[in-house]
């Protein structure tokens, strides 16, 4: 039970998907202008990687391995996350709009999020059982959506401050995510 | 070499792109939802890149705000006015909006006309400067501050800071309505284009204070309201307001307006070209005098 516990929490802040292993940085950068949106984005996330875990876990388990084709695992995935996503979207369009509502228009761009295949990837490296896939998901999506609110906190602070020319826009992003990256190594060795 | 080792790869991620794909094609037909088709073609306006820009979770996302009326229509700044133009004419024949708007800002107390209280160093952003004790530099707790942060939200160039005052340019200005929210005092608004006649001023101090501090500051005086044949123009809080619904244009009001805060262009010109001639007259006068002697 502790083991889980501590899987999630590494997930969350020791080896946070976006500050520790810079994956999924282009929604990082892209959507983090609002706090609302950024939360938003996150809570999408969260909903799809959980799912993405689960299904790869099972693709990967029951057809690659089986058939001993397991290099193909970045094309499976690719192909399971893209399809996966398209399907949530539709499914939550139909059946439940208020969700849709909150996360729909994020779902699309999750299919690009390189963060999604990343946690896929390292569960299958690290040959995890399913349970704890889903909570490696679960855990990494939290991280996520944990570090673009901070940013987009952050971005909305420094938008009203007065830059030099040369460092507005995105050239502060930059660098305000490095340094948050600098912030969440000191999580390292926590657990 | 075996073939299965090229059978199965292919057959295997081929397979599970026919499921999918078969999968995919079933469900879109099963959850196939109705939305408003104007999401489409607002869509098919947009550059399509995904960048996030906007502040929207791609094109998708910033054209279902934009048929929501969330989002303006030029909130694209990448596709520009051009796109906004498109978007316009979608959204536009929809909403059946034919008025042109443009922006207008009402204060005309530039660097020699308005008192200062102190000099400003801060950071240059009106927001900022506002929240300072007595509302910024200006003598004017209403006045603009001149520091152009209507300037930076406008995205097309539309608005510039001449003379320590906020100026559009009604030719580039979409009224996308980006300035009244950036401007702190509250001093843009959105008028019809057609109606040249307008309020200069947004002072809601007493007379006496307004021209301790201002030359052309509203001071209440309510001339123009008796003036007004259309019941268009009223005092209230200590400044003159016009109701363009009743607006003819008439420009008596500007005409007889005694700190000329009020503006219509024609008349302006009818004034200019009356100081002219009473200035050529005066001239012409000296001359005679002079000749006499």
């Amino acid at each position: 039970m502790v083991d889980y516990v501590l899987l999630v929490l590494a997930a969350i802040f020791v080896n946070n998907y976006v500050l520790s292993q810079f994956l999924g940085i282009c929604p990082f950068l892209g959507v983090s202008k609002k706090v609302e949106t950024s939360a938003g984005m996150g809570a999408a996330v969260i909903f799809v990687m959980t799912l993405a875990s689960a299904v790869a876990y099972f693709i990967y388990e029951l057809i690659l391995v089986k058939l001993g084709i397991q290099y193909l695992y970045n094309i499976a995935f690719i192909l399971v996350i893209a399809a996966l996503v398209q399907f949530v979207e539709m499914f939550l369009k139909k059946s439940s709009p208020s969700l849709y509502q909150a996360l729909g228009v994020y779902l699309p761009l999750i299919t690009t999020n390189c963060a999604v295949l990343g946690v896929a990837v390292t569960n299958m490296q690290r040959g995890y059982n399913f349970l704890q896939s889903v909570l490696n998901g679960f855990g990494g999506a939290v991280g996520f959506a944990l570090a673009i609110v901070l940013f987009a906190g952050i971005r909305e602070r420094i938008e009203h401050n007065n830059l030099p020319k040369a460092f507005e826009g995105f050239p502060i992003a930059l660098i305000a995510a490095g340094l948050m990256s600098i912030a969440f190594l000191g999580f390292q060795g926590l657990i | 070499m075996d073939i299965t080792s090229i059978l199965y790869p292919v057959l295997s991620v081929g397979g599970l792109g026919v499921v999918f794909g078969a999968g995919l094609g079933f469900a879109g037909k099963v959850f196939a939802v109705e939305e408003d088709p104007r999401i489409g073609e607002v869509l098919g306006c947009l550059p399509g890149a995904n960048c996030g820009g906007c502040g929207y979770p791609g094109c998708g996302g910033l054209a279902s705000s934009i048929v929501a009326g969330t989002a303006p229509v030029n909130a694209c700044p990448v596709g520009g006015a051009a796109a906004a133009a498109k978007i316009a004419e979608v959204m536009g024949v929809a909403a059946g909006d034919s008025e042109k708007m443009v922006a207008h800002v009402a204060c005309k107390g530039t660097c020699d006309k308005a008192k200062s209280k102190y000099e400003y160093f801060g950071m240059s952003n009106c927001t900022m400067a506002s929240q300072l004790a007595g509302g910024g530099a200006k003598g004017c707790s209403y006045g603009c501050l001149g520091l152009g942060s209507c300037a930076d939200a406008c995205a097309f160039g539309a608005i510039e800071v001449v003379d320590g005052i906020a100026v559009v340019d009604p030719e580039k200005c979409v009224a996308c309505g980006k300035c009244v929210s950036a401007c702190p005092k509250k001093l843009i608004a959105l008028k019809p284009e057609s109606k040249k006649t307008v309020v200069n001023c947004s002072s809601k101090d007493m007379g006496k204070t307004v021209i301790a501090n201002c030359s052309v500051g509203c001071i209440g005086c309510k001339i123009c309201e008796k003036e007004c044949k259309f019941d268009a123009i009223h005092v209230e809080n200590n400044i003159a307001t016009i109701d363009y619904t009743k607006c003819k244009d008439c420009g008596l009001c500007a005409m007889k307006c005694p700190k000329n805060v009020i503006f219509n262009p024609r008349i302006e010109a009818m004034k200019a070209k009356k100081a002219a001639e009473a200035a050529a007259a005066a001239e012409a006068a000296k001359a005679e005098e002079a000749k006499a002697e």
